[in-house]
């Protein structure tokens, strides 16, 4: 099966002012999968996701070398529309901590910004969204009240639900579920599995058994080297590196 | 002393509790003090003669300062005018976009702005700020106009200093959040984190507000000190604070009551403003 590349990186090498991050990484995401980066911290796996997302220019002194590339078009040059860029990647982060306000406006937010006002289009989204992050149910009634009642699970899912208002083609997801309840983290495993068939997926995590459960391909990095990269069939049964089998047997991490 | 650890302990905490209640102390006898002298006064003419007496000639009986009351709120909302725009700014620019080395320089500069003696302020106001008024907008230069831009400068650091602290205390992830769905970081700013500090910023006005009315020393060097209700910017005024440092040195019997009927009206005002600020608004949240 011959399958779309989204997102190329190619010798991706990124120094923290002395540190280096990651060091030379190349990596092909296909599009409409679910791609997991796994390795313990201090890998450089987050640091890899803030340079698709371009979070990473809110950093001081930080040197990108290499290249990325979305759908064939270079996210490093500097005529890049960063903000534009960020609508089209979504992400959600490991703490989920909705903005100060209602639940309705959380989501409404990203919409908002890029300038739908409608409130007829601004309600479908908001029901979409939250329906597609199988939060809807247990929310509908209550759209008004403070996103921060929420429990940490549905907090999660609904800052899943407000990338989703934005129609994003890409989504990274730093850790989602390292502070959540197996409930919730099993809720959201399901709502990114339906996910994918419109959106590709990043998904970072400490988590290998989740790893294993919902991704299609898997990527191991060790401190900023990409180790190993694989469909995730193979690299949970046969990996062909040592320190790869060590890390997925829990031998380190 | 003894050698047991327990009560050495004991000890010690005693004498910081001692140390700690005495502030209070002190706050209490000013307050005592303030109006025991102050009181009698309202007794004798009548509050409403007082406060909304429109004569202050203390020497003839007659103690309004209500055109102080109103000219000790003009220059405090004239300061605000002028210092919460560019208190805010700095505060955001601090906390937002400047680099490690900028903050480094900006704040200890600031600290220093609200280390300067306030008759420092009033000579640049005399030397500077009074001029340019007089040559360039009109009137005598001492004004009301003058008097609110040299307490704008004034309050800028008890502004700048709140909300900035309140502005860094906005969690990181608020700003993530709101970047990562695409939002500019000025739409960030003002959608997110503003309205998240909100409160803070607010208690830096009310607090600002406080220090811009209780300000004796620049005021009465510039403000020119006219009895009576500020017809316009450039009008002269005497503000409450005005009344009790140009006058006290002289007075006595009943005008000096008068003067300490100036104090009580002009510490209750500032009680209210702290009350606001630290109940009203922070505790809300």
């Amino acid at each position: 099966m011959i399958m779309d590349i989204k997102i190329a990186i190619r010798r991706l090498r990124v120094t923290f002012s002395k540190n280096e991050i990651l060091k030379g990484v190349t990596v092909d995401v296909y599009k409409n999968t679910i791609t997991g980066f796994m390795g313990p911290s201090g890998s450089g796996k987050s640091s890899l996701i803030s340079i698709i997302n371009r979070m990473i220019d809110f950093e001081d002194n930080v040197r990108i070398e290499g290249e990325v590339r979305i759908d064939g078009q270079s996210i490093l040059d500097g005529g890049h529309d960063n903000v534009e860029l960020r609508r089209r990647v979504g992400t959600v982060f490991a703490v989920p901590i909705p903005l100060p306000r209602s639940i309705y406006e959380n989501i409404a937010y990203g919409p908002r910004l890029k300038g739908i006002g409608d409130r007829a289009t601004l309600h479908y989204i908001v029901e979409d969204s939250l329906k597609k992050a199988f939060l809807w149910d247990e929310v509908k009634d209550r759209l008004g009240i403070s996103a921060l009642k929420l429990s940490g699970g549905q907090q999660q899912r609904l800052c899943l639900a407000r990338t989703l208002a934005l129609k994003p083609e890409i989504i990274l997801l730093d850790e989602p579920c390292s502070g959540l309840d197996p409930i919730s983290t099993a809720k959201i495993e399901d709502a990114l599995s339906e996910l994918k068939k419109d959106i590709t997926i990043i998904l970072v995590s400490n988590n290998t058994k989740q790893i294993a459960r919902i991704t299609d391909f898997a990527a191991f990095f060790y401190l900023g080297e990409l180790i190993e990269y694989d469909a995730t069939e193979k690299l949970f049964t046969t990996p062909s590196m040592k320190k790869t089998e060590d890390y997925i047997q829990g031998k380190f991490g | 002393m003894t050698n047991n650890p327990i009560r050495k302990e004991r000890f010690v905490k005693w004498v910081l509790v001692v140390f700690a209640l005495s502030s209070l102390l002190f706050l209490f006898l000013i307050f005592m003090f303030i109006f025991f002298e102050g009181l009698p006064l309202f007794h004798k003419v009548g509050l409403k003669n007082i406060i909304l007496g429109f004569k202050w000639a203390p020497t003839k009986g007659f103690f309004g300062i209500f055109p102080m009351i109103v000219s000790s709120f003009l220059v405090t909302f004239g300061a605000l005018v002028i210092g919460a725009p560019m208190g805010l700014s700095c505060a955001i620019y601090l906390s937002e976009y400047s680099g490690k080395k900028m903050k480094m320089f900006l704040k200890p500069a600031l600290e220093l702005l609200a280390g300067i003696p306030s008759v420092v302020y009033g000579f640049l106001g005399v030397v500077y700020i009074v001029p340019i008024v007089r040559d360039h907008i009109g009137g005598s230069g001492f004004s009301l106009l003058a008097t609110s831009i040299i307490l704008g400068i004034m309050i800028l650091p008890t502004i700048i200093s709140i909300s900035f602290d309140s502005i860094m205390s906005v969690p990181k992830t608020y700003r993530e959040g709101s970047l990562a769905m695409g939002a500019t970081k000025w739409q960030t700013i003002y959608k997110v984190i503003l309205p998240a500090a909100r409160s803070g910023i607010l208690a830096s006005f009310i607090l600002g507000m406080g220090r811009a009315i209780g300000e004796t020393m620049a005021v009465i060097m510039i403000a020119g000190n006219a009895l009576k209700i500020p017809s316009s910017i450039l009008d002269p005024l005497r503000t409450l604070t005005g009344n009790i440092a140009l006058e006290l040195a002289y007075a006595t019997g009943d005008h000096r009551l008068g003067l300490f009927s100036t104090g009580v009206v002009l510490l209750v005002i500032i009680m209210i403003l702290n009350y606001i600020a630290n109940f009203g608004i922070k505790r809300r949240t």
